[in-house]
C-alpha cells in the first residue's frame, strides 16, 4: 500500500539548520501569534491600560487638574504600564509555562540557538508593544491628549524599560515554577501599577518613598515619558539609567540563573 | 567490514543530586538501523537518550553522537538530530499543524508538512491547540515534530506510550521508512512486541548499565533453555530419552503422559525424540516448541520485581 509520505526516499536524510535570521523571524512571528490568542494575556496587556487610560483620563478621579493635564499626567503612565505588561507580566507567564510544558526543552534540540530564541522574544515583546502603543496612542489622541516632546528619546525609554522589565521578566520565569511566576508576576504588576508613577503621580507619596519608586523601573520608565512627553524635555539621564542599570544586573543574574527545563 | 557507528557512548556516568542514575554504561548504535533501548523504570534509559541528545553534560565517560560530542557541539549537531521527548515539548496554546511548519521552518530542507500531517492521521486535528489534542494526537504530533527536519539520527523516547494498535502501527510503520531510507533510528520502550518487531539490534539497561545487546533474535536464543512438551503413555524411561537425544539436558514426566524435554530445543532434537518414541511404537501427542519471548528474556534480565 503507498498512502502518502510512503515512497522510497522521502526520508533521506538532508538536515540542515534555516538561516539565523528566518528562524528567529519564524519564532518571533509563533510567539506574537500566541500572545494575541491568549486571552488573559491581553487582558493584561490591553484591556488593562485602555480601562486606566479611558477612565482615569475622563473621571476626575484623583485631583490632577484640567482634562488636559489629566492626560498629560496620564498617558505616559499607561505606556509605562503597557511595556510593563508585554515586557515582564505577559513574558513572565508565557515563559513560565513554556519551561513547564517542555516547549523550551524541545526548542533547545531545534536549529534554533539559544541566543536566537532571545532575540526572537524581544522581537515578538516589541511587536505588541508596537500594537499597544498604536491603540493607546490613537484612543488617547481622541481623548484630546496633547503631547510634547522627542518622539526618538521617548522610544528610547521604551526601549530602555522593554530591556529591563523583559530581564526581570525572564529572570523570575527562569528560576520560579509557573505557577508561582504567574502568581508573583501579577501581585507584582499590581504592586508597581499603584506604586507610583503609573496612575498615582509620585509627589502624592511620602517624601522618604520618593527616591525608592524613583528607582524602580515602573517609577522610573513612567516619570522619564513624562518629563518627555509631557514637559518636552529632551533625553532624561537618570531614568534611563535606572532602567539600563535593572537591565544589566537582572540580565546578568538571569544568564547565571535560568533554568531551560 | 564492520558497519559505521552513528553513537558511541562509553563508561558514562551520570548522577542527580548524589543519586545515581546511569552508572557506567556503554553502548554503540550502528548507523541507518533501529536500535531499541529496553529496561524498567529508572533503569536509565531517558538519561541516557538525554545525554546523547546534549540536554545532559556527563559527569564521566564520553558519548558522541554522528561523531561530535553532544554537549560541547551541539550547534553543529542540532540540525542533524530530531527528537522526540517523552512528553510535552509544545506550547499549549498552538495548533497541531502550526508547530509542526514552525519546527519545519528552523530546517534548510524539511519535509512537506502536508504529507507528513496527512500520514500520522493528523489532518482532522490540524487547527486543534495542542492542549485540547488526544494523548495520542500529542505523540504523533510529537513524532512528526521529531521526523520534519530530514535528519540522519532520530531520538524516540516511548513512541508509541499511549497509542492505539493503529496509531502505533501508523508509528512502526513511519519508523521502518526512516530505516529503508539510511536514518539511524534510537527509540526506548516498555513494548517487547515493538523491540521484536522494530529493532535490528537490542539494548536492555538496567541500573544504569547494559545488560545485554543484541539483536531480538540473539537475546531471545542465548542460553535458550528451550521446552518440548508432548503426551504420550504413562511409565517411559525419562532418563534414558534424556540419555539418548542430544541436546536434551533433562526430560520429566510433569504428570503421568505428560513429558516435557529441556535443553537446545531445534529441529535435531525434534527428530532425536520422534525416532525414540517411535522405535518404541509410542506415538508422542500435542507436541509443542515452548520459545522464549523477548518479553521472558527481558524479564531474567532485569528481574520481574515491580520498579517505582
Amino acid at each position: 500500500m503507498t498512502g502518502p509520505g510512503t515512497r522510497p526516499g522521502t526520508y533521506a536524510p538532508r538536515p540542515g539548520a534555516a538561516s539565523l535570521p528566518s528562524m528567529v523571524l519564524s519564532q518571533a512571528g509563533l510567539e506574537v501569534r500566541l500572545v494575541l490568542r491568549n486571552g488573559e494575556q491581553l487582558l493584561l496587556t490591553v484591556v488593562i491600560p485602555l480601562l486606566v487610560l479611558v477612565v482615569f483620563g475622563s473621571v476626575e478621579v484623583l485631583d490632577l487638574g484640567s482634562r488636559a493635564e489629566r492626560l498629560g499626567f496620564l498617558v505616559p503612565g499607561v505606556v509605562a504600564l503597557a511595556v510593563m505588561s508585554t515586557a515582564f507580566t505577559g513574558l513572565a507567564i508565557g515563559t513560565g509555562f513554556e519551561r513547564r510544558y517542555g516547549a523550551l526543552k524541545r526548542l533547545g534540540a531545534s536549529p534554533l540557538p539559544r541566543s536566537g530564541l532571545l532575540m526572537a522574544k524581544g522581537l515578538a515583546v516589541l511587536a505588541v508593544e508596537a500594537l499597544q502603543l498604536v491603540l493607546l496612542g490613537a484612543v488617547a489622541l481622541a481623548l484630546g491628549w496633547d503631547p510634547d516632546g522627542s518622539v526618538v528619546a521617548a522610544l528610547a525609554l521604551v526601549l530602555s524599560g522593554t530591556a529591563a522589565f523583559a530581564a526581570l521578566g525572564l529572570l523570575m520565569a527562569g528560576t520560579l515554577r509557573a505557577e508561582a511566576t504567574l502568581a508573583a508576576a501579577n501581585l507584582v504588576y499590581l504592586l508597581l501599577l499603584v506604586s507610583g508613577g503609573i496612575a498615582v503621580p509620585l509627589d502624592r507619596f511620602p517624601d522618604a518613598a520618593r527616591p525608592v519608586l524613583e528607582a524602580l523601573p515602573a517609577g522610573a520608565l513612567a516619570e522619564g515619558l513624562r518629563d518627555v512627553l509631557r514637559d518636552g524635555a529632551g533625553l532624561p539621564l537618570a531614568p534611563v539609567l535606572v532602567l539600563l542599570g535593572w537591565a544589566a544586573v537582572a540580565g546578568a543574574l538571569t544568564a547565571r540563573t535560568f533554568r531551560w527545563e | 567490514m564492520s558497519q559505521p557507528q552513528a553513537v558511541e557512548v562509553v563508561d558514562l556516568v551520570k548522577a542527580y543530586d548524589g543519586k545515581v542514575a546511569v552508572d557506567g554504561l556503554s553502548a554503540t548504535v550502528p548507523a541507518g538501523a533501529i536500535t531499541a533501548v529496553l529496561g524498567p523504570n529508572g533503569a536509565g534509559k531517558t538519561t541516557t537518550v538525554e545525554t546523547c541528545e546534549g540536554y545532559r553534560r556527563p559527569d564521566a565517560g564520553t558519548v558522541r553522537v554522528l561523531g561530535f560530542d553532544p554537549w560541547r557541539d551541539a550547534r553543529r549537531l542540532r540540525p542533524r538530530v530530531g527528537v522526540m521527548l517523552q512528553s510535552g515539548g509544545v506550547y499549549p496554546g498552538v495548533k497541531a499543524v502550526e508547530m509542526l511548519r514552525h519546527v519545519a521552518s528552523l530546517h534548510a530542507h524539511p519535509l512537506d508538512v502536508g504529507e507528513l500531517v496527512e500520514r500520522l492521521g493528523l489532518g482532522s486535528a490540524g487547527g486543534t491547540p495542542y492542549r485540547r489534542l488526544s494523548g495520542g494526537q500529542q505523540q504523533r504530533l510529537s513524532l512528526a515534530m521529531a521526523v520534519v527536519g530530514r535528519p540522519e539520527i532520530v531520538f524516540l523516547d516511548e513512541p508509541t506510550a499511549g497509542l492505539d494498535p493503529q496509531a502505533r502501527r501508523a508509528t512502526w510503520e513511519l519508523v521502518e521508512d526512516l530505516r529503508r531510507d539510511g536514518v539511524t533510528v534510537v527509540l526506548t520502550t516498555h513494548f517487547m512486541d515493538e523491540a521484536e518487531r522494530l529493532a535490528d539490534q537490542v539494548v536492555v539497561v538496567d541500573h544504569g548499565k547494559v545488560v545485554a545487546v543484541g539483536t531480538p533474535r540473539e537475546l531471545m536464543a542465548a542460553g535458550a533453555q528451550g521446552t518440548l512438551s508432548f503426551r504420550a503413555t504413562a511409565g517411559l524411561d525419562v532418563d534414558g530419552l534424556a540419555a539418548a537425544v542430544p541436546g536434551a539436558s533433562r526430560v520429566d514426566e510433569v504428570s503421568p503422559g505428560r513429558y516435557v524435554v529441556q535443553g537446545q530445543v531445534d529441529a535435531r532434537l525434534l527428530a532425536a525424540v520422534t525416532a525414540w518414541c517411535a522405535d518404541r511404537d509410542v506415538m508422542p501427542e500435542g507436541l509443542a516448541v515452548g520459545q522464549r519471548s523477548l518479553e521472558d528474556v527481558f524479564l531474567e534480565l532485569t528481574g520481574s520485581e515491580l520498579r517505582a
